[in-house]
C-alpha cells in the first residue's frame, strides 16, 4: 500500500470577483521512501496541492478529493487530528527560510518547541535532540550555534535549520515546496545532496514541489507535471524527461537554456500562463498549445493511462503534436 | 569585435561601505566592507557581458557602482572618454539617457499607481520636458509594440499583468530613450522558465536590431552563458575570471567557475562521476571578516600555503582570458 494517496483533489478559492479553482482533479500516490516531484510554473497550483494536504489551506479555500495518508483519511480532518499528523507524520519544508522562522526566537527554543509539543520531551531533553539534528544537517558548531537568533545564520544555513527543523519528529513524510528557489547555485546543489542523504538515513517519502527541472531530474523517481492546476502528464522522471509526450512537457524541456547549447534562440512557450479566474475552457494549454484544434479549445482532456506508469491529458496523440 | 569602439571602461572601481563605529566613542574603530574591491572591465559597443557570482559577491553593488546609484569609493568609470564618477548630477542625469537599467523584481520595479502608458512615457517626460504629448504617444506606441506589448494594454496598471509582462514593461522603459547600454540586474531570475526564454529571446533581438551593450547580471550560468560575449565571474567584490563565453564553459580556469559549472543540474546528461570533488562545500565567507590571500581559498579544492598569504592577481593567460589563481586552474588533484 503506498504511504500517500491522493485522489481528485480540487481546491476552489472564494474571492470577491468570484471562485477561482486553483487545483483541479488532481490525483497521485507515493510509496514508502519514494521521491515524487510537482513541477510547475507560478500559479499552476503546487503549493495549494501541498497545503491542502497539510491542512493549511487559506480560510476562503475549499477543498474536495480524498487524501489518505498510510490508509487513513486525513482531508478536511479537525484541526486536533491534523496535530497528530503534523510534524510526526508529516512535515514540511518552506520555500523561504527567512519568513518561516521566527525571527525573534532563538533557534533552540523554535526547535525544542516541536518535540516538547509532539513529544513531550522536557526542554533540556529537546535541545539536545535538537542539537544532535542540526549535526545531522551538517551545520557546523551545533551545540554554540543552536542558541543564535535565525538572522544570524545565512541563506543556505537557514534552509538547513528549516529541514532539522521538518524532520525533528522523524517523519514519514516530508513535503518540501520549492526549498532551494531562494538559494545560489552552488547552495542548492548541496541543499540538494543532504536532502538525498537524510532519505538514506531516515527512511522518509519526499514529495519535491518545484519549478526548476534541472532539480527534479537529479533527485525524484516519478514526476507529476501540473498546469492551470490540472495534471498534465506523469511519470517516472527519467522517461518523462526522454520522451515527453504532453506539448506543454515538451516546450518546458526545450525552454531551459543549456550549457552545451550554441543555438542562438533559446525555445519558448508563446503567451502567458492562464489567468485562473477566467480559466480556459478546453485544456487549460491550449492557447499556448502549437498543435491545438477546435476540440482542445472546447472540451478538457482527461488523464490517459497509456502504460503502466505513465499518463498524460491531452486530445491529440504523439504523432500529431507539432 | 576588436575594431568596434569601447563604450564603458571601469577601472579599478571600489565600493567600501561603513560599518560599526556608530556613536562617539567608537569613532576609532571605523570599519569598511568591501562590496567591490577594486575591479576593473570593458564594454564594446554591441557586446554582452554577463556578469555572474553567489549572492553577496558585489554583482549588483557593481552594477549599481557604474551608474552611480550607490557612491564609489574609489576608481574610474569612463564612459566614452568622460568619468562619469566626477561629473555633478546635472551632466550626470544627462549621461543617463544613455546608460538604463532593467530591475530583478519585475512588479517591484514598476510605480503601482501609475499606468502602463505613463510608465513608459515617464523617462522622455523628465529628459524631454519639451517634447510634445502626441510625439510621446507616437513613441510609446511604437516601443509597446516592439516589446510585444498590445496598445490596448496602455491605460491598464502594473498589478494586472503577469511577471513576464511587467518584465517587458520595464524593458520598454529602459529602451524608451534609445540607449546606448542597459545594465540587466538579473532580469529574469524571477520569472518562470517558459517565459524567461522569451524575455531573453527578447532583449537579444533587441540588442542586434538597436547595436545595444549589455551588462547582464545572472546567477544561473546556463542563461548567462546563452546571451553573452564574455563574461566575468566574481566572487567576494573580486574578478577571478573573465573570458570569451565559450572559453569560459569549455575551458574554465578558477576553481570557482568550474564549481559553479559542475552545480548546474545537467537536463540531458546524468551528471558526471567527478562532480563532488568540483563543488565547492560551504558558503560565501562573510563580507565582514574576509580570508586573508586568495577570497576563495576557504572553500577551495586545491588550495595550498601560498593562497593565505597572497592575494592572487588577475592575469592574463591567452586570449584575453584573465584568471585570478595562483595556479592558473592547473589541476593540483592529479599531482
Amino acid at each position: 500500500m503506498s504511504l500517500l494517496e491522493v485522489k481528485n483533489l480540487s481546491v476552489e478559492f472564494d474571492t470577491p470577483d468570484g471562485p477561482v479553482r486553483a487545483v483541479q482533479d488532481v490525483s497521485f500516490s507515493l510509496g514508502e521512501q519514494k521521491t515524487l516531484a510537482i513541477v510547475g510554473e507560478s500559479g499552476s497550483g503546487k503549493s495549494q496541492t501541498a497545503f491542502s494536504i497539510m491542512g493549511l489551506l487559506a480560510s476562503n479555500g475549499r477543498v474536495t478529493g480524498s487524501v489518505k495518508f498510510d490508509g487513513t483519511e486525513i482531508l478536511n480532518a479537525s484541526e486536533k487530528v491534523m496535530n497528530t499528523y503534523r510534524a510526526a507524520q508529516i512535515a514540511m519544508i518552506f520555500q523561504d527560510p527567512m519568513t518561516s522562522l521566527n525571527p525573534f526566537v532563538r533557534v533552540s527554543k523554535q526547535m525544542a518547541e516541536v518535540l516538547m509539543l509532539h513529544k513531550g520531551l522536557s526542554k533540556t531533553d529537546a535541545i539536545k535532540d535538537s542539537i544532535r539534528m542540526l549535526d545531522a544537517v551538517k551545520i557546523p558548531d551545533p551545540a554554540r550555534r543552536v542558541h543564535m537568533y535565525p538572522h544570524e545564520f545565512s541563506g543556505g544555513m537557514r534552509q538547513r535549520v528549516m529541514i532539522a527543523m521538518s524532520l525533528l519528529c522523524h517523519p514519514r513524510l516530508v513535503i518540501a515546496d520549492e526549498p532551494t528557489t531562494a538559494l545560489d547555485v552552488t547552495v542548492q546543489a548541496q541543499i540538494m545532496d543532504l536532502l538525498s542523504d537524510l532519505q538514506n538515513d531516515f527512511g522518509m517519502s519526499i514529495v519535491l514541489i518545484t519549478h526548476d527541472l534541472g532539480v527534479v531530474k537529479g533527485s525524484c523517481e516519478n514526476t507529476l507535471v501540473l498546469y492551470g492546476g490540472r495534471v498534465m502528464e506523469t511519470g517516472p522522471t527519467s522517461e518523462l524527461f526522454a520522451e515527453p509526450t504532453h506539448p506543454y512537457t515538451r516546450g518546458l524541456l526545450h525552454a531551459v537554456p543549456r550549457l552545451e547549447s550554441n543555438e542562438a534562440k533559446l525555445a519558448t512557450i508563446p503567451g502567458n500562463p492562464p489567468n485562473m479566474q477566467h480559466p480556459p475552457k478546453g485544456c487549460a494549454f491550449s492557447p499556448r498549445c502549437g498543435s491545438a484544434n477546435d476540440r482542445c479549445v472546447a472540451t478538457k482532456p482527461e488523464l490517459d493511462w497509456f502504460s503502466a506508469d505513465r499518463s498524460r491529458a491531452c486530445h491529440l496523440s504523439q504523432e500529431e503534436l507539432v | 569585435m576588436n575594431s568596434t569602439e569601447t563604450l564603458l571602461t571601469v577601472d579599478d572601481v571600489k565600493v567600501y561601505f561603513k560599518y560599526g563605529g556608530t556613536g562617539l566613542a567608537k569613532k576609532k574603530e571605523q570599519k569598511y566592507i568591501k562590496a567591490v574591491d577594486g575591479i576593473s572591465f570593458d564594454i564594446k559597443r554591441g557586446e554582452t557581458l554577463g556578469i555572474v557570482g553567489e549572492s553577496g559577491c558585489g554583482k549588483s553593488t557593481l552594477a549599481r557602482a557604474v551608474i552611480r546609484m550607490v557612491p564609489a569609493h574609489s576608481g574610474r568609470v569612463l564612459w566614452m572618454g568622460q568619468d562619469l564618477l566626477e561629473l555633478d548630477g546635472n551632466s550626470m542625469r544627462d549621461q543617463r539617457k544613455d546608460l538604463q537599467m532593467i530591475f530583478q523584481d519585475p512588479l517591484a520595479s514598476l510605480n503601482p499607481r501609475m499606468t502602463l502608458g505613463q510608465i513608459i512615457a515617464e523617462p522622455l517626460k523628465t529628459h524631454f520636458p519639451k517634447m510634445p504629448r502626441s510625439e510621446i504617444r507616437a513613441k510609446v506606441a511604437a516601443m509597446m509594440a516592439r516589446v510585444g506589448l498590445l496598445p490596448n494594454m496602455v491605460n491598464r496598471y502594473p498589478h494586472e499583468f503577469s511577471g513576464g509582462q511587467c518584465q517587458r514593461i520595464g524593458i520598454a522603459r529602459a529602451l524608451i530613450l534609445e540607449p546606448k547600454l542597459i545594465i540587466c540586474d538579473e532580469p529574469v531570475s524571477a520569472l518562470d522558465v517558459s517565459i524567461q526564454a522569451q524575455v531573453i529571446n527578447l532583449l537579444m533581438d533587441l540588442q542586434k536590431e538597436m547595436n545595444l551593450s549589455l551588462m547582464f547580471i545572472a546567477h544561473d550560468l546556463s542563461v548567462v552563458k546563452h546571451i553573452s560575449t564574455r563574461v566575468m565571474v566574481l566572487y567576494l567584490g573580486n574578478v577571478v575570471e573573465l573570458a570569451e563565453s565559450e572559453a569560459i564553459y569549455q575551458n574554465p580556469l578558477h576553481p570557482y567557475t568550474r564549481a559553479l559549472i559542475a552545480a548546474v543540474p545537467d537536463l540531458d546528461k546524468p551528471a558526471p562521476a567527478d562532480r563532488a570533488s568540483l563543488m565547492v562545500d560551504g558558503e560565501l565567507p562573510s563580507p565582514l571578516t574576509p580570508p586573508s590571500g586568495c577570497p576563495f581559498r576557504t572553500r577551495c579544492p586545491i588550495a595550498q600555503d601560498i593562497c593565505s598569504v597572497d592575494k592572487p592577481k588577475l592575469n592574463t593567460s591567452f586570449n584575453g582570458h584573465c584568471v585570478a589563481c595562483h595556479f592558473h586552474g592547473v589541476d593540483q588533484r592529479d599531482n
